[in-house]
């Protein structure tokens, strides 16, 4: 199992990274913004089973690049998770219309994200 | 080695005056099956010598990651899934069969807690677009009045609605309530919470067709095991389900109440 963590936070990414290493996925992957995950993507063979995106971020936000995602088939199968602070009703409904699956809300604990993976059906092998 | 008796009474005070979690006598495998990971993770022997930490005080985090532990899973939404998905997918569809006539279903959500399973209950039928003008009454009792308090209040903390709430139940059925959110009017009205013990006669609202008790059993004997689901058996409508929790069965406990197997949870019927 593949996850692509798309974070400005270095701490964020790396604290997403353990809790999805710990769920079991084999490989994940960083971006910093938008921009670089697109890039990240593009440049390789394999498609991330699911992307864990924050909202603000510089150069891309969060929100542009799962609507990027969205409008690229070649993207379709892969899942997508806003973990972000943005925690308004209407950025939530907002989120999901621009093709988001699912949604969390920092702060966060590590049960939360594994509960997530669950209704999303995405269960990696347990370490 | 099992966990001493003081050790064990630290525990259930700690669990009574943070989280109102009853610990019966008797449940120290539960403290200690709970508290060894912990102990591991800190870099202390065992479940004793995280007491005996804890005793210490000081240590706020590790007290609520103690406490947490207790208390956890007791507080997710649609905790387990496969109940909610056994409840819309086969259990709701033979009741609408079943009860075309008074188009009402009622059902009791036992021991619920801080009251996300009676919710989920909720939220799982109003998906049932079959159900719309039925008459859906949903009871969901509890022991402790300072819980029924906050289910009936139905606010939610973020870290609490993060807990297996989809997304998009979120949005339909919350609204931003301070830092929180809350239950929004069409749900909170589904609901009647009532003070009731397990070991008293069933709530009003009854017979019912649905009774959710899970994850209760564990903290009773056999006997009371015994004397709790008989009452759950003559609160039920003789075409009635009994939903326990994952890891609890009627088996050698109660043999008029037979497992069917439903979406892989832990359903349960009369006898015929």
């Amino acid at each position: 199992m593949h996850a692509l963590v798309v974070d400005d936070s270095r701490a964020m990414r790396s604290i997403l990274t353990r809790i999805l290493g710990e769920a079991g996925f084999d490989t994940v992957s960083q971006a910093g913004d938008g921009q670089e995950a697109l890039d990240l993507l593009a440049a390789s063979s394999g498609l991330p089973d699911i992307a864990l995106v924050d909202w603000n971020m510089p150069v891309m936000d969060g929100l542009t690049f799962v609507s990027e995602c969205r409008s690229n088939p070649e993207y379709r199968r892969m899942t997508l998770m806003m973990v972000t602070t943005e925690s308004e009703q209407g950025q939530i409904v907002r989120a999901l219309a621009a093709g988001a699956h699912e949604y969390v809300i920092k702060p966060f604990t590590a049960d939360a994200i594994v509960d997530k993976l669950e209704i999303l059906g995405i269960t990696a092998t347990q370490v | 080695m099992s966990i001493s008796a003081t050790d064990f009474n630290f525990v259930r005070d700690l669990a009574l005056t943070k989280a109102a979690i009853v610990l019966e006598p008797g449940k120290e495998y539960l403290v200690e099956s709970r508290l060894t990971p912990i102990a591991r993770q800190i870099g202390v022997q065992d479940a004793s010598a995280l007491v005996q930490r804890l005793r210490r005080g000081g240590e706020a985090q590790l007290q609520a990651q103690v406490v947490d532990a207790l208390t956890t899973n007791e507080t997710s939404w649609f905790r387990d899934r496969h109940p909610f998905d056994a409840l819309g997918k086969f259990m709701i569809p033979e009741l609408v069969e079943a009860r075309r006539a008074t188009r009402t279903i009622s059902i009791w959500s036992a021991a619920c807690s801080s009251g996300q399973e009676p919710y989920s209950i909720a939220m799982t039928l109003l998906d049932v677009p079959a159900l719309a003008g039925w008459n859906i009454r949903i009871t969901a009792t509890d022991l402790s009045a300072e819980m029924l308090a906050r289910a009936r209040e139905g606010h939610f903390s973020q870290l609490e609605i993060n807990r297996g709430l989809p997304a998009t139940h979120l949005v339909r059925h919350f609204e931003r309530a301070g830092t929180g959110w809350r239950v929004n009017e069409q749900l909170r009205r589904m609901v009647t919470f009532e003070p009731h013990n397990l070991l008293n006669a069933p709530p009003l609202g009854g017979p019912f067709d649905i009774v959710f008790i899970r994850n209760v059993l564990i903290y009773f004997s056999p006997a009371t095991k015994s004397e709790v689901l008989a009452k759950v058996r003559r609160a039920l409508r003789p075409d009635g389900f009994v939903v326990l929790g994952g890891a609890e069965t009627s088996l050698g406990i109660d043999d008029q109440l037979v497992r069917t197997e439903i979406a892989r949870s832990s359903v349960y019927r009369l006898k015929r």
